[in-house]
């Protein structure tokens, strides 16, 4: 079986790479290049706004290089998850970006666009046929939480890829995909192993971060034979090792050993992972089992209202030292004064130096900074309202009079004139769940580019 | 037996979202020899976890040494969803600092 060989330029589309590491990763004649364009990970308003979390020139950038080297040596390009969360106005922004480096570079390619931004009314219907399960430790959800959410995108498997393999697409641009499976369509497509092909798939959708020293930023290569994988960075600097690979299979998963996925099971318990020499590693053993039934995972999240914060530190022991009790006087204050007004809020504050990073999580109760940085964080239904309960709070906790305080002209150090700060939409995640009972290859919408349609409905 | 810190014995002490309802903790032995003495003698347990982070043990979904990354995955379920009203660490990397603080019985071995 002649290797199938894959080249993976940067872990997210529009980090980047050296020109050099892409280059060489050319010139060892891949058969396709691939990458992973988003992730979940930033947070909910990236998809619940439909915005990208990366930048447009950046992506540009890593594109144009792309589809110009697979034109010149006519292979395959393949994009997952476009846009950053894979909806369509994410989706329709990828698009935009590809229509514009053909046109610029008068590339002629055939481009497949798979949409996964389910439609609502579709899911409301599977939520009543009990097809949509939540996903430990989601929780269930109703009709109306599908209504509110903005954007519900489906993780597709390699089921839509293969069908705009069929359809000749030189370039496939998905929305919400598996990572590894941006990877292993073509592969599995052609008959190798899926188990391989997609623990490839895993390594590679992050790029040269499975290498020593790691990078997001910079090419992978992954060479799949019949029974085995073999990783290479493309940068001189960095090498493969054992180590550097086998410790990627943790990272941001549960449980190490089974990977579950668009219709089954990624298992790694029989991986072997051997040096072949001091850049590259030979994996062999990795098994893709089937669900009995065929799942996709659903991501959604809705709007929970406008953002206004407020940024200052305290440098006063005295009120350090009563800083909890201080904030909860603070609140009843604010609380108080509005309490004829109706206003739905919530104020948080962070207190930097104390429990900010750490939270409800942080064993550590007793701060031992001799200063603290506090945000005051107001989420409320208006922007008038944020604003109002922001400012409110400022200003009274600049001027609260707690106990033994000698510094009477004011109790924060505040960084920026204007010291409140309009921070915008404010999503949260709404829906993490099973999708059952559905035909992978046809659940999402796959188009040539002349036929694909831009804007949501 | 004395003690020693864990920060001695391993390579790399991370926290990281696993989707936006968990975190998950990795902890990567500097030696096969070392990673397995910690597992053998089951030194890094639910109970611990549960402890550090001063949470439930249900909350612990679970703890998995993984021998071919010579390393022990810990996850719990997050206090919130990524991104929620009241959230400290959208990305969940800065959640490893009490893990820092263990103490393994450890008495004239070899590390290296």
């Amino acid at each position: 079986m002649k290797e199938f060989k894959i080249l993976a330029p940067t872990a997210i589309l529009g980090y980047g790479f050296p020109v050099e590491s892409f280059k060489k990763g050319m010139d060892k004649s891949p058969d396709l290049i691939a990458v992973d364009a988003g992730s979940v990970d930033p947070g909910p308003y990236y998809l619940g706004a439909g915005k990208s979390f990366t930048d447009r020139t950046a992506v540009k950038r890593d594109l144009r290089f792309m589809l110009k080297a697979a034109k010149k040596q006519n292979i395959p390009v393949s994009i997952g998850s476009a846009g950053g969360a894979g909806g369509k106005e994410h989706l329709d922004w990828n698009v935009e970006i590809i229509e514009e480096i053909l046109a610029e570079e008068k590339l002629d390619l055939k481009v497949v666009v798979i949409n996964s931004q389910l439609d609502k009314s579709y899911l409301v219907d599977k939520l009543e046929k009990n097809d949509i399960v939540p996903l430990f430790p989601a929780k269930e959800i109703n009709a109306e939480i599908i209504k509110e959410s903005t954007n519900i995108v489906g993780q597709m498997g390699v089921e839509p890829f293969i069908k705009a393999i069929d359809m000749g697409a030189d370039v496939i641009v998905a929305g919400r995909a598996y990572d590894p499976a941006v990877f292993a369509a073509h592969p599995i497509k052609l008959g190798y192993d899926s188990g391989l092909a997609m623990h490839m798939g895993k390594i590679l959708e992050c790029a040269s971060i499975a290498a020593s020293p790691g990078s997001g930023r910079d090419a992978m290569l992954g060479t799949l034979g019949e029974d085995y994988f073999i990783l290479e960075p493309m940068n001189d600097q960095r090498s493969c090792t054992t180590d550097s690979v086998a410790a990627h299979s943790l990272y941001e998963k549960t449980n190490p050993f089974l990977l579950p996925g668009p219709g089954g099971t990624l298992n790694l318990k029989e991986t072997t992972y051997q040096q072949l020499d001091d850049r590259r590693v030979k994996v062999k053993g990795s098994r893709f089992e089937p669900a009995d039934e065929y799942t996709i995972k659903l991501e959604g999240a809705a709007s929970v209202g406008k953002r206004t914060i407020s940024i200052a530190g305290t440098r006063d022991p005295i009120m350090i030292k009563q800083i909890d009790d201080i904030i909860k006087e603070v609140e009843l204050q604010v609380k108080d004064n509005f309490q004829d007004g109706n206003y739905e809020y919530t104020l948080n504050f962070h207190v930097y130096g104390k429990n900010g990073v750490m939270g409800a999580l942080e064993p550590n109760l007793t701060p031992t900074s001799h200063e603290l940085g506090l945000v005051i964080d107001v989420v409320a239904q208006t922007k008038e309202v944020a604003d109002t309960i922001c400012s409110f709070t400022r200003s009274t906790m600049l001027h609260y009079g707690y106990e033994n305080r000698k510094a009477t002209a004011g109790n924060l150090a505040f960084p920026y004139s204007p010291s409140d700060i309009y921070a915008g939409d404010v999503y949260q995640f709404t829906i993490q769940h099973l999708l059952k009972n559905i035909d992978p290859e046809n659940l999402f919408d796959t188009r040539r580019l002349q036929d694909y349609k831009k804007g949501v409905e | 037996m004395s003690k020693i810190n864990i920060t001695e014995l391993t390579t790399v002490i991370r926290s990281k979202n696993a989707g936006p309802y968990e975190l998950t903790f990795d902890l990567i032995f500097k030696s096969e020899d070392i990673f397995e003495y910690v597992v053998k003698n089951n030194y890094i347990t639910e109970e611990l976890i549960a402890e550090l982070y001063n949470i439930d043990k249900s909350k612990v979904i679970s703890v998995v040494p993984y021998s071919p990354s010579k390393a022990i995955k810990a996850t719990i379920v997050r206090p919130i969803a990524a991104g929620d009203i009241g959230e400290t660490d959208v990305y969940g990397a800065q959640q490893h600092g009490p893990l820092l603080n263990i103490e393994i019985p450890w008495k004239g071995r070899d590390i290296s």
